[in-house]
């Protein structure tokens, strides 16, 4: 349930940023990486609409957004499938995704110094 | 548009917390760790709620100094600290199976902000931050987001830390961060100006480290009892 958590930070986020126009409709992405329990995040948004009122009739569109690595140290650029890991280690980048640099590697060169050029995590893509 | 919504939450996951104190001491081997992990087990002992986020991602070592093995967060509505001697206690090593954190600036950011947003401190009368060194990410984004973060500035007597220290007090100054006052470690010979606390040079601390019984038995332990009054923290 710590999808919970991070429910109530895009609802809250989506309150703050929408200024005084109704909300109707929030764009959602999750990133691959982070591998969120979708069916967990919208029990919990449906849970925190109650303590916002003003999300009481939005509607979330959750959209997966994939992972792209690219290694800073020979530039290759590749994605999460293939990168080895064991269900610990899902489990640990699960909760902080910059975990991938201790467990994940560079296909290419094997370093651990990559960057998380997208699908990192939770993010909001649009308001309206 | 590419919101994170993640810093729209960290005050609410902080709004329990009394007073934050963020050991700091921008060089490194100061004793930066093992005062905050003293500070926490006295506040402990003294019956306040207390925690203890360890910041130090690439040298985490609060769980080495208080030897807290085998505890992992509680899945609750986020992450629940473990209480470990009667901290909540809060560590990257948790997820890392204390292998290395090879993190960058931005990484280092991001990790802190999702270990900010995720973690359920609940009612606390005192969270002690054990700062990694210098004025790098892990500090900007403290001052950023725990904006009543006390600092509590550790020094030794070596000129090469004093220095350092008047540009990070400089700094404090400039923000307007408080700072609770110095506490000078490894602390020989005269006592320099300034300092609020002096933790004798102990030869007995490393043996005591993974033990708090032995820990608070130490000079170093009963020298920083003696000096939370004069720090605000009695």
């Amino acid at each position: 349930m710590h999808e919970w958590a991070l429910a109530e930070s895009v609802i809250k986020a989506v309150v703050e940023n929408a200024g005084n126009k109704k909300i109707k409709e929030a764009g959602v992405l999750f990133g691959e990486l982070q591998a969120i329990d979708k069916e967990i995040f919208v029990f919990a948004l449906e849970e925190l609409r109650g303590q916002y009122p003003r999300a009481a009739a939005c509607r979330f569109k959750i959209m997966d957004e994939p992972a792209v690595f690219r290694c800073k140290a020979c530039s290759r650029e590749f994605p999460l499938k293939g990168l080895k890991k064991t269900r610990d280690e899902a489990e640990f980048i699960h909760f902080i995704p910059e975990m991938a640099h201790t467990f994940l590697k560079c296909p290419e060169c094997k370093s651990p110094d990559f960057e998380l050029v997208a699908g990192r995590g939770v993010s909001i893509s649009y308001i309206k | 548009m590419k919101l994170d919504p993640r810093p729209s939450v960290i005050e609410e996951r902080l709004k329990g917390v009394k007073r934050i104190i963020a050991v700091t001491g921008w060089k490194g081997g100061i004793g930066k760790s093992v005062t905050a992990c003293t500070l926490a087990l006295l506040l402990a002992k003294k019956g306040y709620r207390t925690g203890l986020f360890d910041l130090d991602f690439a040298g985490a070592s609060d769980h080495i100094i208080l030897g807290a093995k085998g505890l992992f967060p509680k899945e609750e509505k986020g992450l629940e600290p473990p209480v470990y001697e009667g901290i909540k206690f809060m560590s990257v090593v948790f997820f890392s199976e204390n292998r290395a954190v090879p993190l960058r600036g931005a990484d280092v950011s991001d990790a802190i902000i999702e270990m900010l947003a995720i973690t359920q401190w609940g009612e606390l009368d005192f969270l002690v931050l054990d700062m990694p060194p210098g004025i790098n990410d892990a500090a900007l984004d403290i001052m950023r987001f725990a904006r009543k973060a006390e600092v509590l500035a550790v020094t030794t007597p070596s000129i090469i830390a004093r220095d350092v220290l008047e540009r990070s007090l400089a700094l404090y100054r400039s923000l307007a961060t408080p700072v609770l006052g110095i506490v000078e470690n490894m602390a020989r010979g005269a006592a320099a100006g300034g300092v609020c606390a002096r933790l004798r040079f102990d030869p007995a601390l490393e043996a005591a480290l993974g033990r708090p019984a032995a820990l608070a038995k130490t000079a170093f332990s009963r020298d920083l009892a003696a000096a939370l009054k004069k720090l605000g923290l009695d």
